[in-house]
């Protein structure tokens, strides 16, 4: 601790000394998307050899801001200033130049290049690769042991983990010489202990005087490595506060702008009958891959059964899976009788006739028809329901309309307009569509995937409660959640998925995180 | 996310609107440049698609072949499906007719249309069968089947045209007439019945009706069922398809079959209306352009209706241009190629602007 606030009184005084300029200053900067303001007026000093932290909800305007700051969107008003010196950012060539570096969230690297070459790719000093190459080589050896940035530099990115692209996103900021890097939401993909690795690179780099911008929504990460904070809500900057100085309580109160539980309130799993069993599952995908190492487990009525685990482990093949939209070896029964895992009767439609409904992970891709209406949504699955079919041939769209406007009020989906296309909506409220239509069609099982992706701080109170009162009505719920808070605050009972293998089994209520952690990233039960 | 910004009404009426008007700015400069007079081309253009009934009467036909292959295109493409095999599945259905009319026995022509509209519909359906079931189950890409059956088709016809459907003794690869029984009425006879005087010559005919109701057929089916509900679903996204149970393999050859049926039924125009017997190369491009129509009709319906409308006048009054004054018959080639290249390849071109007009409106 006395470090921190060494570092703290450091900064003040840095701050507060005309000579040092802070690294980033933002001066009044707006930035709307037609009638969307999505950054309003925002202004921002970010001390030089600090590492200062950006949290917001989903949509509050952290990656536009962060977007313009490397010249990907061009502010509509307002200043950047750079070390004190007022500087125009057009382009992601001209924010390099002024020593700017991002790391993203999705990672920009050529699979199929090795580390080298990623590294150098539009970096390069010449025509021929050799001297860039033998440089690189030189700069990454240096990077390494000053910072534990160690990657293999001829090793195809491809063949390295998650936690090792992202440090070769790093060392290309490196490369280039940044002063300052930005991480957006660094740690979603990464297990724990890689996630400390992390901060360890982090607080290295400052020491050595980079500046580092961390945009996350984890307020535990904020409060272990950042030195000060600021919070966005809706397109504004709504306060700055030194790390030590705030609590996650404050932070998440302004986040939202009112007080939130971030624990779910719940009673105590009353489980029933066996719904479903699960033995010897196996997954192999198109590339030979073993990406489900022969899975098994049961699900009781009225529990809920979470899958933690880092993503990419085998979760979304397991959904998929017993969803019916892949085919996989093994057995499965569903309250009792037997669920095809292959052939002509794995299907979505096959799988809703048994009362096994589905919210999938990715609800842009699978679980909405972006350009179709709500109305249409609401159909979408269930459009052979004879409600919605009064004969063969017509279907009764003011039939859907209808249903959707209900179902659209009972779940607080804004605005509740049928006739708006499902990409008009925020996250939350896509969200919103998909529980509903997958809730209210009354399953027996419920197959969850990353409920809360996405989506506001308050709509995610919503969803939870929305769960659990599934729950208590007697449904069986599969949920997998690549949120560690969420899986431990939502489930009864939890399984720790790693490499396609389930790790454990756990009650919620007599592990923690750590534990969960541990197996996440691979150690066995001792 | 710009193009989403356009009102629905500018995005069907007045993108394509002013595309239309661009590629005739340049057509006309273009027309100046060769020393004629672009004023008086327009005029005559119009006055000879539009002037008279004899007209209007051409405009119709052309516009009724149109009408089909739009609608063929138009179909598949709402699944995301290319189907650029208009061109075989028209000739083929061509030989459905043809088939269908000279070893059947007719008494009457509404019994004949009714038989011919069967052999039409299921020679185009089946022969997009083929690269449909490919597409769906081997994942051959259907737009370079599709062109490959193009090219099978004509030969195919060529080879049952001189070696089956040809009369003994003639030199002509072309079947022998229809019996007189199955001849179509004219628009001239249908409009008689209500005491309008129609020119008899163009072969405008009964077919025209067929087609637009087959373009409100086409977008019940599409909007109103349960079918059209899934086709749909599975071009905007394959995974939500999949996600929601529909088959995309089965609605992949369930549109095929129905655009190539489309596409088939043209015939009733062309082959049973028009010529009343089979001819090689009957369909000549109205295939193709049935993919330009498809482009500029924004794949609905009610588009295709107006934009086949819109290439029957440029067939006709185009004609009427090469006919009557010095501009070549190549330059009505390039005025047809300038609008498709407008309301199709360069679309995103009036779309944006007008995007940043409707914002600016907004806005201020």
């Amino acid at each position: 601790m006395t470090t921190v606030t060494d570092q703290a009184t450091r900064q003040e005084t840095a701050a507060s000394s005309a000579q040092v300029p802070p690294a980033i200053e933002l001066r009044g900067i707006s930035k709307a998307f037609g009638p969307v303001q999505a950054n309003k007026n925002i202004s921002i000093k970010v001390a030089r050899g600090s590492i200062h932290g950006i949290v917001g909800e989903n949509g509050a305007g952290k990656s536009t801001l962060m977007s313009i700051l490397y010249g990907f969107y061009k502010a509509d008003a307002g200043e950047v200033y750079i070390n004190g010196k007022r500087t125009d950012i057009p382009d992601s060539l001209a924010a390099i130049r002024a020593g700017i570096g991002m790391v993203f969230q999705h990672f920009k690297l050529v699979e199929n290049f090795t580390v080298l070459e990623n590294v150098i790719l539009g970096a390069e000093d010449s025509a021929l690769l050799g001297p860039s190459r033998r440089r690189a080589r030189g700069v990454l050896k240096q990077l390494a042991s000053d910072f534990e940035l160690e990657v293999e530099p001829d090793a195809l990115i491809e063949e390295l983990s998650v936690g090792h692209q992202q440090r070769v996103e790093i060392l290309k900021a490196l490369y280039r010489e940044a002063d300052i890097l930005i991480l957006d939401e660094p740690t979603g993909v990464l297990t724990p202990s890689e996630a400390d690795h992390l901060f360890r690179i982090l607080r290295g780099l400052k020491e050595q005087g980079k500046t580092i911008i961390l945009i996350t929504h984890k307020l535990r990460e904020i409060m272990d490595v950042t030195d000060e904070v600021s919070v966005m809500r809706r397109g504004e900057m709504v306060a700055t506060r030194k790390t030590a100085d705030t609590s996650p309580t404050e932070l998440a109160e302004l986040m939202v702008g009112r007080k939130v539980l971030l624990r779910v309130e719940k009673t105590k799993a009353q489980p029933g009958d066996e719904v479903l069993r699960v033995e010897g599952l196996r997954l192999v995908d198109a590339q030979g891959v073993e990406r489900l190492r022969k899975i098994g487990f049961n699900l009781r009525a009225g529990e809920i059964l979470g899958i933690a685990g880092v993503a990419g482990n085998g979760q979304s093949e397991l959904l998929e899976v017993l969803a019916g939209l892949r085919e996989a070896e093994g057995k499965a029964w569903l309250r009792g009788a037997p669920l095809p895992l292959s052939g002509p009767e794995c299907n979505g439609q096959a799988r809703r006739a048994a009362r096994i409904a589905h919210v999938p992970e990715d609800r842009h891709r699978r679980g909405l028809v972006l350009p179709f209406h709500a109305w249409e949504n609401t159909a979408l699955g269930y459009h052979n329901d004879p409600r919605y079919n009064p004969s063969p041939w017509r279907m009764d769209g003011a039939a859907i309309v209808a249903d959707t406007a209900a179902k659209m009020e009972r779940f607080d989906v804004r605005p509740p307009n049928p006739q708006l296309p499902a990409e008009g909506f925020s996250g939350g409220n896509q969200q919103k569509i998909v529980l509903a239509r997958e809730i209210e069609y009354g399953p027996d099982l419920l197959l969850v995937g990353q409920p809360t992706r996405g989506v506001d701080i308050g709509a995610i109170e919503f969803i939870h409660q929305r769960l659990i009162q599934l729950r208590d009505a007697g449904a069986a719920i599969l949920l997998v959640s690549v949120e560690l808070d969420e899986i431990l605050s939502l489930s009864d009972r939890i399984l720790v998925m790693f490499d396609g293998r389930i790790m454990g089994e756990r009650m919620a209520d007599a592990t923690d995180a750590k534990e969960l952690g541990l197996m996440m990233a691979g150690m066995t039960e001792t | 996310m710009s193009s989403k910004r356009i009102p629905n009404w500018a995005d069907v009426t007045l993108v394509p609107l002013v595309s239309v008007v661009l590629a005739f700015i340049i057509s006309a400069i273009l027309i100046w440049a060769i020393g004629e007079s672009p004023w008086a081309a327009v005029k005559m253009m119009v006055d000879g698609a539009f002037g008279s009934s004899y007209g209007w009467g051409y405009t119709l036909y052309y516009a009724t072949n149109f009408m089909f292959t739009g609608l063929a295109v138009a179909v598949a493409f709402q699944a995301r499906l290319f189907n650029i095999g208009g061109e075989g599945q028209a000739a083929l259905g061509g030989l459905g007719v043809a088939l269908v009319l000279l070893y059947l026995p007719w008494p009457h022509w509404t019994l004949a249309l009714l038989g011919a509209s069967v052999g039409a519909a299921l020679f185009g359906a089946l022969w997009a069968l083929i690269p449909g079931y490919l597409q769906a189950k081997r994942g051959s890409h259907i737009v370079i089947t599709t062109i490959m059956f193009n090219f099978i088709a004509a030969s195919f016809l060529n080879y049952m045209l001189v070696n089956f459907l040809r009369p003994v003794g003639s030199q002509d690869p072309s079947s022998p007439r229809f019996p007189d029984a199955t001849s179509l009425p004219k628009l001239h006879e249908i409009l008689g019945l209500f005491g309008i005087p129609f020119s008899k010559v163009p072969p405008v005919n009964i077919s025209l009706l067929i087609a637009v109701g087959l373009c409100f057929a086409v977008w019940w089916m599409l909007w109103r069922t349960r079918l059209g509900y899934q086709i749909r679903a599975l071009g905007e996204s394959e995974p939500a398809a999949q996600y929601a149970g529909i088959s995309p393999a089965r609605i992949t050859i369930i549109v095929m079959l129905i655009s190539g049926g489309l596409a088939g039924l043209m015939a009733l125009n062309n082959v049973m209306g028009e010529q009343e017997r089979l001819v090689l190369n009957a369909v000549e491009g109205a295939g193709f352009i049935g993919i330009a129509v498809a482009l500029m009709g924004r794949n609905h319906p009610f588009g295709v209706f107006l934009a086949a409308i819109l290439f029957g006048f440029l067939y006709q009054g185009g004609a009427e241009l090469a006919l009557w004054t010095g501009i070549p018959r190549e330059l009505i080639v390039v005025i047809q190629a300038l609008v498709i290249l407008f309301t199709g390849a360069l679309d995103n071109m009036v779309r944006i602007p007008i995007a940043k007009l409707f914002s600016l409106r907004r806005a201020g």
